[in-house]
């Protein structure tokens, strides 16, 4: 017995789902503008979220340049770098130092800027010796490192001491801020969604007041009643994420071109990596919570001024 | 099966409508409901179908005390009871089997015993034909046949009409009358509000008289 109420109890469930879908596909100039706002409003903030996890993956590939450079002057012959390397090596705070030469900075550099031609009219080796030094301890301690770099900058050999975590310390900061924004837009715009949805009920509601009337004189429930409007919302959030989903998937591919060129004349291995399979599950599930929350908050407010008369 | 008890209703207005009113309707009794408009026929009908409650007193159907019902009862309290309106309230953009089989789905019976009983109870208002049909696409009468038809489809032990002949013609409203008629020879207390007269006095049943809100 209760096996069967279950049984009839999803049944209702799956039929109410589906009348609900009926509806709005009788409806379909209304449906279709409901449902592209709710899909561009949840697009815009998980296309920009995409964007930062992207700019932040590029930036880790570089978070093992917290480190510093030791550019020398440019007549301090190899022997003296060397000596001046090791040296280096017996203070506390360097954890490990790595000596280049001038001639394999050059070659560095030439593989990795791509200016070959360039670099071959140039009469002699622009390029320092450096000393590269991985400073002990974690990057954070600001002060220490600082320190360090005020005691190397005063050798006598040093012509240059420089952090190359600044400017890394920099795009995280700009990162952090981003994140903070999309945040903000994310909940701006899910309010806006929720509002949207929970309007399109309301109207939807007042359409019906006399279906519902009819419905609670006959012994409806205030959880029948309220059962199609809250489907009407899931299926509008369903939608919404869906497009959502499909706009983001355009706009990447509309960008990649040109993205990964720019990443390929920069030699870097990097690829936009647009979350498909995250956002094809995240977009819709987010979509219809907001959907259901929406109608239920729209249905509760007007559910109980709706009492036969 | 119905009963009053002192029964005061006061609407925010200050008008009484109901003034210490005591009646009783035994089980599987049929009995009419008159008086002139505005002597509180409709607020007597809305009192058993907890549309509104009593200021005072106290209202027992079915040997349940309704001034004791919470409010979130009163929907499964309205499926033991049929209602009958004047103007219908059928749902337009449904077939009659649709409007018919509501207070089934609301119930939550199965595909089967809906399609069973709607047909059923459309065949005792005489209008199996008529199931694909709209509303809309129906006379008067068959509309409100179609109105009793849904009142009655889950079998409820008490049957309220308010006024549901007041549209209809005197042969309609005779017809309409003798349908009430057959379900209380199977044992549906049905109480119908009316002012028709001429009809209920050809008709020998028991009749409740209201004047301002008492018993005339």
């Amino acid at each position: 017995m209760l096996k069967l109420n279950l049984h009839n109890y999803f049944l209702r469930h799956l039929q109410v789902m589906l009348y609900s879908l009926g509806q709005l596909w009788r409806t379909p100039a209304a449906t279709t503008m409901t449902v592209l706002v709710i899909g561009i409003a949840l697009a815009l903030p998980a296309g920009l979220y995409v964007l930062l996890k992207n700019v932040e993956q590029v930036s880790s590939q570089w978070e093992e340049a917290s480190q510093i450079s030791l550019f020398l002057h440019h007549n301090t012959p190899d022997q003296r770098g060397k000596q001046l390397a090791e040296q280096l090596l017996s203070w506390p705070d360097i954890n490990a130092v790595h000596y280049q030469s001038a001639q394999d900075s050059l070659a560095e550099f030439r593989e990795l800027s791509g200016l070959d031609s360039l670099l071959d009219t140039l009469p002699s080796n622009p390029l320092p010796p450096v000393i590269i030094i991985q400073p002990e301890g974690g990057q954070h301690e600001n002060e220490a490192l600082q320190s360090l770099l005020d005691r190397l900058q005063n050798m006598q050999e040093v012509e240059l001491a420089k952090l190359d975590m600044e400017w890394l310390q920099r795009l995280r900061s700009i990162n952090e801020a981003g994140e903070r924004g999309i945040s903000i837009l994310a909940i701006l715009l899910s309010l806006s969604v929720l509002l949207v949805i929970g309007n399109t009920i309301r109207l939807a509601i007042l359409n019906r007041q006399t279906e519902i009337r009819v419905i609670k004189l006959v012994g409806g429930t205030n959880a029948f009643v309220r059962r199609p409007f809250l489907y009407t919302g899931f299926w509008y959030g369903l939608l919404g994420g869906a497009i959502a989903w499909l706009t983001l998937l355009l706009t990447l591919l509309f960008i990649s071109g040109p993205v990964n060129r720019l990443a390929a004349l920069y030699d870097s291995q990097f690829t936009l990596n647009w979350l498909g399979g995250q956002m094809f599950i995240a977009l819709p599930l987010f979509g219809l919570v907001l959907g259901v929350l929406g109608a239920w908050l729209a249905v509760g407010r007007h559910l109980n001024d709706i009492e036969p008369t | 099966m119905i009963r009053f008890s002192e029964v005061y209703k006061r609407y925010p207005n200050q008008h009484e409508a109901l003034s210490g009113l005591s009646f009783e309707l035994e089980k599987g009794e049929m009995a009419f409901l008159t008086g002139h408009s505005g002597a509180g026929k409709s607020t007597l009908l809305k009192l058993i179908a907890l549309i509104e409650r009593s200021s005072h007193g106290q209202v027992w159907v079915n040997n349940q005390n309704l001034t004791r019902l919470p409010k979130w009862k009163i929907p499964y309290y309205r499926r033991k009871i049929g209602l009958v309106f004047q103007d219908h309230n059928l749902l337009h953009d449904r077939t009659v089997f649709d409007n018919v089989a509501l207070p089934l789905i609301i119930a939550g019976e199965n595909h089967r015993e809906i399609g069973r009983r709607v047909r059923a109870a459309l065949d005792k208002v005489g209008l199996l034909g008529k199931e694909r049909s709209l509303p809309i696409a129906l006379s008067g009468g068959e509309q409100q046949r179609v109105g009793i038809a849904r009142a009655v489809v889950n079998r409820p032990p008490v049957l309220l009409a308010d006024e549901p002949t007041g549209n209809l013609d005197p042969d309609l409203s005779r017809e309409i009358m003798h349908l009430f008629e057959q379900f209380n020879q199977v044992g549906v207390t049905v109480f119908i509000a009316s002012h028709d007269l001429e009809l209920i006095n050809s008709m020998s049943h028991r009749q409740i008289t209201l004047h301002q809100g008492r018993l005339a």
